[in-house]
């Protein structure tokens, strides 16, 4: 019986707790910055603002002879998307626009060119602006492309001449039209979980330490574990409309492909928020200082989801060192999933591995952070 | 006017000490740099130097053969698995244990010798489009190689047209050649900003500011002291950054320090600027913190840092002209991989002397503003 009624009396200030911390987290124009304005600040900038397709690149073209062949060759130029075709009349004008960057790239077509394809040993001379290696390595495999598609075309239409050996017929799986926004968005949600989970919580939390706002419900009857939760609460609820607004934004605004089911999508944002937020709560009761605590987490949690999750940067490209410290930040965990659910469907190969440690992670966390809480009480 | 430079030295005095008394804080403007540009240096890079591939090769000729001896001895590409059929293949991929499929088809070895074209599969991981397109292209290229080579050692004359190309600046197309001198700009904005931001903010938080308005001191001079400190700050740590670029990644500057410098001094006073005008709006630390944060985000993200400006829509691309990163970034692009001079920086030059010669004033008359 009495067990009875303290289990309802617990229910009740857990009940009046949450309600109390919702109020303080709606009213703070702080929440409703990062809760709100950050998730679709993120996905306007990520989906208009950040692209690696690499379109419209602006190339002079040498024409050094201006034969049949020389027009048949930089035809790809001039009619593919890829490229936007200036034609320069000398290397060295085409050379001081490359350094102007008012040109990405340089195909020069030697004299001679005509009679040294008929003779089968012709030459195109393609050079890029190196200072973007990725973007330049992307034109240089478009420009061979458009060069090798002209050839392949004399040579369907009877012409004499030799193809390249082996062709390559490259395709895409899961991102068939090849937009990196199909990628960029999807992984932006483990950047708005991060910043409502971790970052937010650690800010409010060390604001409520410093001040000592926090210790004056000790006093109460109010139990540690009870305490936490009533934090928690209005954080995860803050972080799922973050979640739907990212969901509802990628799907309607950028039209990226959800082929797995958004219920396990769920289930996993759930996980990981729980682990932000665990983090942001032990950072918050350790350092105890709003500044402090605000550039742990952000060296912490945020550059971390950015960098060493797998969401822009591939993990496999980093050194043996750096991929065993990505293993310890919770983001790369997500990340996997989030572009697996999104793109590829509901394989469980992955889903569960990485899901069962962000479980791991959460309960690890949480349970710390009540330890934490604890202590400050004895 | 002498009084005056009198009172700001003093300020800066004050303001150093704040920083560099605990040695907590002292350690946080140090540390922190120097292990963001040498992970970041690591991390952020688009090159790949590991290809785990999947293998269908249906011709099982002796040519197929030397063409997969060639992927692996690559050193890029590691075979993990070796299949008869492609619908095999799928699983290796699905899991991520693959990023590529490569099949061969039943007649390559004969179409080679017959001189058609023999056509090979390169399948990829599209969940990101990136890496994707990049494992594609160096898969591409070695395929080109062999088989111009094939044709060659058998007297056969190779394809009509050959491409050359070739990469200024950066010849083996590096990331890191580009990332690194962008990381200056980016982690001494993040750091500068953020410290001029919170110092006022504390200091409005625990009403010391107030006191400072009181003394004879003059918004400007406040302005003043709180700018050059922060400034200070992010120069070291530039040079921090300058010395693990150069000692640890070896990566070439083509041009002056003296330039590079110019360029830090400009652009570190348009950040300091901005951080200054944040916290004149600012109530508290917490605002600060946060209002800084969502300003800077998309100043890091429209900077040419992580995907190139060009790419953007034309009204974001026109938002980048007030963002004092894509000028820093330009900076030290040109100044490390080109060798540029005064004058061909003078456009980026003089648009952070504008961003600068804007928020500064503002933000001086704001303080003013707030005090009336």
């Amino acid at each position: 019986m009495s067990g009875m009624s303290s289990m309802s009396a617990s229910i009740r200030r857990i009940v009046a707790l949450i309600r109390k911390e919702t109020l303080q987290v709606f009213r703070d124009p702080s929440s409703i910055a990062v809760g709100i304005v950050m998730p679709i600040l993120l996905l306007v900038l990520f989906g208009y603002g950040l692209s690696f397709d690499v379109k419209n690149v602006p190339v002079a073209l040498v024409m050094e002879e201006s034969s049949a062949d020389a027009m048949g060759a930089v035809s790809g130029f001039k009619l593919s998307d890829y490229f936007d075709a200036t034609p320069v009349k000398t290397m060295a004008e085409a050379e001081r626009l490359l350094l102007a960057r008012q040109v990405n790239a340089i195909v020069r077509i030697p004299p001679d060119f005509a009679r040294r394809v008929e003779l089968g040993d012709a030459e195109i001379q393609v050079v890029v602006h190196g200072t973007d290696a990725n973007t330049a390595r992307i034109s240089l495999g478009y420009a061979q492309g458009a060069i090798g598609t002209w050839l392949a075309r004399e040579v369907a239409r009877g012409r004499p001449l030799l193809n390249a050996p082996i062709v390559a017929e490259n395709r895409l799986w899961f991102n068939e039209t090849n937009e990196s926004t199909h990628f960029l968005v999807p992984g932006l949600i483990v950047l708005v979980m991060t910043l409502i989970g971790a970052l937010l919580t650690s800010l409010v939390m060390a604001r409520e330490w410093e001040r000592g706002t926090f210790e004056a419900l000790f006093v109460t009857p109010v139990h540690s574990g009870e305490l936490l939760l009533g934090k928690i609460v209005p954080y995860f609820a803050l972080g799922m409309i973050g979640l739907a607004l990212s969901i509802l934004g990628s799907k309607l605004l950028f039209g990226v492909p959800l082929r797995g089911s958004i219920p396990i999508l769920v289930v996993v944002s759930m996980l990981y928020l729980l682990v932000a937020l665990g983090i942001g709560l032990v950072i918050s009761s350790v350092t105890k200082s709003q500044f402090v605590a605000s550039q742990i987490t952000l060296v912490v949690t945020f550059l971390p989801a950015i960098m060493l999750s797998g969401f822009m940067f591939d993990l496999r490209s980093m050194p043996l060192a750096i991929q065993i410290v990505t293993y310890i930040f919770p983001a790369r965990y997500f990340v996997s999933v989030l572009q697996t659910l999104f793109l590829a469907g509901d394989i469980w190969s992955v889903i569960l591995p990485n899901a069962l440690v962000l479980a791991l992670m959460a309960f690890l966390l949480m349970g710390l952070s009540t330890v934490l809480t604890r202590k400050r009480i004895g | 006017m002498i009084e005056s430079l009198l009172r700001i030295l003093a300020l800066m005095r004050k303001e150093m000490l704040a920083m560099f008394k605990d040695p907590k804080s002292r350690v946080s403007l140090i540390l922190p740099p120097i292990l963001q540009c040498l992970i970041f240096g690591y991390a952020a890079t688009y090159d790949l130097n590991n290809v785990p591939y999947a293998l269908v090769d249906h011709d099982r000729s002796a040519v197929s053969q030397a063409l997969v001896a060639r992927l692996d001895g690559s050193g890029i590409f590691t075979r993990v698995a070796t299949l008869d059929q492609a619908a095999q293949a799928a699983a290796y991929v699905d899991d991520r244990r693959a990023v590529l499929i490569i099949v061969i088809d039943r007649d390559f070895q004969r179409n080679l010798l017959a001189g058609a074209p023999a056509p090979v599969q390169v399948i990829a991981d599209g969940r990101n489009s990136n890496t994707a397109g990049t494992a594609q292209s160096y898969g591409n290229a070695i395929l080109t190689a062999f088989g111009e080579e094939w044709r060659l050692a058998r007297g056969l004359p190779g394809a009509a047209i050959r491409v050359t190309t070739r990469a200024w600046y950066n010849p083996s197309l590096e990331t890191r050649w580009n990332m690194i001198p962008s990381l200056i700009g980016t982690i001494t904005m993040m750091m500068t900003m953020m410290l001029t931001a919170m110092s006022v903010a504390r200091e409005r938080e625990e009403g010391t500011f107030d006191q400072l308005l009181v003394t004879p001191f003059r918004p400007s001079e406040v302005m003043i002291g709180k700018a050059v400190p922060s400034m200070l700050v992010g120069l070291t740590q530039s040079t921090l950054i300058f010395l693990v670029a150069k000692f640890w990644f070896q990566i070439p500057i083509a041009g002056s320090y003296a330039i590079l410098y110019l360029g830090l001094i400009l652009f570190l006073s348009a950040a300091v600027g901005i951080g200054l005008f944040l916290s004149s709006i600012v109530a508290n630390m917490q605002q600060a913190m946060i209002i800084t944060f969502v300003v800077l985000m998309p100043f890091m993200l429209l900077s040419g840092l992580t995907a190139p400006i060009s790419n953007m829509p034309a009204a974001l691309q026109t938002f980048t002209l007030i963002n004092p990163l894509r000028y820093a970034i330009s900076i030290t692009h040109q100044v490390y991989l080109e060798g540029a001079g005064l004058v061909q920086l003078a456009p980026e030059m003089l648009a952070l002397v504008a961003i600068a010669a804007v928020t500064l004033p503002f933000s001086a008359w704001m303080f003013r503003h707030r005090l009336g």
